[in-house]
């Protein structure tokens, strides 16, 4: 117990920096995610949420920094084995595997499944629809119903740690609503949660905790009650983007 | 009739060429990887039947046995190493990598066998042969040939559509990434994969050097038909392989029935004239 106590967070990230050829997609990021909580990262266009997601589980090599999974570092380990370790990420664009049916996506996913909760069952509690259409190929499901399907997928491996990237990204509001309800019911089970979302409103009403990127820099973390919507705005769009400001021609750095 | 056995003859061969096109085809879908050392490989496997198998005194057709595993393992050894190191870097230094083989391979065999023609005796069976009509013989050899590529590719059909190794291979041929995410080692699924395309490849070679003399050259015109089956049949389709094959061989039959000196010609207007209507081949289904 006193291990966990010098780091109660489950998945931490200290000091990530990561580049895309000569780009410095993130810089020196840190941030913790204690167990059960929902954490939000917001941010523009191109601000280096998704990569920050794919370095955690190990899509992309840092340049400098650590990935650490209950205090254990996995900044080295290949995504197959973070996977065995427990963090599942949702991909940006769902990313089923289209030639395979609905059911075949779901048994992939449970190929190296650590114990726990979710099963075929579980799963088809979540989205009844799923049982009807197993049988169908993956590509011939309309956005929404692959979003679903690629969450079930991710939480048949049972991660502790589930990443979401953008789950909102091209559907529409009363689909993404549907999908966002089942998330209170994951979390009431224990899972710990790091989403990525543009939707500011969105992320502010499900996270316990949201952190914004600015151009692969932290601009901004704090619980979404401490926060204001001018400072979240600023944060997300940087300090030029403000009238009152446009006269500071340093961006700041 | 000399058509009917035209026909029948080209149905036969065409089993032959789709046992040489499944690996290649294999190689293609999953890992995307063009193997222009395919042909070379099979040849390999004939020339290591002739060099292995007398010395231990068992009867020639026991080449299977011992070269077809030989064969997989060392396609899982030669993904693992020089090709996924090849991937690793870009499609375009496979290919020559891929190319690269092909002319070491082929410049052994002949430092090693020498240019001489060799073939792969088995006794007997190789010339028996039994007639439907007063027109059409068809040789036993060339039947076991054509029932073992549909054994082959059934069995392949049944590993990538049944077993859970076999519907990993199918998403890591759909999305390498997102394989990984579910946790899959697409090397080692790769290597899986290069192991199955190597034994299909010399239970070809083998069936070739039993049913014809071989060089070290002879894998550059195997590479050939089996490329024109793929391409014909559409690629990532097991059973389209084997129409693919077909259609080929009986073009090939049916255009050497108007001249002998039509036959490779006949096959490649076929594959041209399949290309140029249905670029994704007779059954290809690559679209999403
Ligand atoms: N694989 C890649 N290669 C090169 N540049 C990339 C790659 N992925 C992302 N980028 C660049 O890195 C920056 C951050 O991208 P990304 O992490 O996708 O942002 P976000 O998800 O916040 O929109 C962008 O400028 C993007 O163009
Ligand atoms: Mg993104």
């Amino acid at each position: 117990m006193s291990e966990k106590a010098v780091s109660a967070a489950l998945l931490e990230v200290r000091g990530l920096t990561v580049y895309h050829g000569q780009l410095r997609a993130l810089d020196n990021i840190d941030l913790a995610v204690a167990t059960g909580e929902t954490y939000a990262i917001i941010g523009a266009n191109g601000a280096g949420k998704s990569t920050l997601l794919r370095t955690i589980v190990g899509l992309h090599e840092p340049k400098s920094g650590h990935v650490v999974l209950d205090g254990r570092d996995i900044t080295r380990e290949a995504p197959d084995r973070r996977l065995a370790a427990g963090v599942a990420l949702v991909p940006e664009g769902r990313r089923l595997f289209p030639s395979l049916t609905v059911e075949e996506n779901l048994l992939v996913g449970m190929h190296k499944a650590r114990p726990g909760t979710f099963d075929m069952k579980r799963v088809s509690e979540l989205f009844p629809w799923i049982p009807d259409r197993r049988k169908q190929r993956a590509s011939q499901l309309s956005g929404g119903e692959q979003q679903a399907v690629a969450i079930c997928r991710a939480l048949l491996a049972n991660p502790r740690v589930l990443l979401l990237d953008e789950l909102s990204l091209g559907l529409a509001p009363i689909v993404v609503r549907r999908i966002y309800e089942v998330l209170p019911a994951l979390v009431a089970e224990g899972l710990t949660i790091l989403l990525v979302e543009q939707d500011v409103a969105q992320a502010r009403q499900i996270a316990s905790q949201v952190h914004c990127l600015l151009e692969g820099r932290t601009s901004l973390t704090g619980r979404p009650d401490e926060v204001t919507a001018e400072q979240i705005e600023e944060a997300y769009f940087g300090v030029g983007a403000l009238p009152v400001s446009a006269s500071a021609a340093d961006p700041g750095g | 009739m000399e058509w009917a056995n035209a026909i029948v003859q080209g149905i036969v061969t065409g089993g032959f060429y789709a046992l040489f096109a499944c690996g290649l085809s294999l190689m293609f879908g999953v890992m995307g990887i063009i193997n222009l050392a395919h042909g070379d490989l099979a040849i390999i496997a004939a020339y290591v039947a002739i060099a292995l198998i007398p010395s231990t005194h068992l009867p020639m057709v026991w080449a299977f046995v011992v070269v077809v595993p030989i064969f997989a393992v060392g396609g899982y050894v030669v993904q693992r190493t020089l090709l996924q190191a090849s991937l690793d870097r870009s499609p375009f230094t496979t290919l020559l990598v891929a190319f690269g083989m092909s002319v070491i391979i082929e410049n052994v065999l002949l430092e090693v066998f020498s240019a001489n023609g060799q073939s792969i005796t088995i006794g007997t069976l190789i010339t028996k042969s039994f007639s439907l009509n007063s027109t059409i013989t068809i040789s036993y050899f060339s039947v076991i040939v054509l029932a073992v590529a549909i054994m082959v590719l059934g069995g392949i059909q049944l590993f990538l559509s049944r077993t859970a190794t076999g519907r990993l291979v199918r998403a890591v041929a759909d999305d390498r990434e997102a394989a990984q995410l579910v946790g899959a080692n697409y090397r080692h699924v790769f290597g899986i994969a290069a192991a199955i395309a190597f034994a299909t490849v010399a239970l070809a070679g083998l069936s070739y050097g039993m049913l014809t003399e071989f060089v070290p050259t002879s894998g550059v015109t195997t590479l050939l038909f089996a490329f024109e089956s793929v391409v014909i049949g559409g690629i990532g389709n097991v059973w389209g392989t084997l129409v693919g094959g077909v259609v080929l061989g009986v073009a090939q039959q049916i255009g050497a029935q108007i001249n002998p000196a039509y036959q490779i010609l006949a096959g490649n207007l076929v594959f041209l004239a399949v290309l140029a209507v249905r670029p994704r081949g007779l059954f290809g289904m690559r679209t999403a």
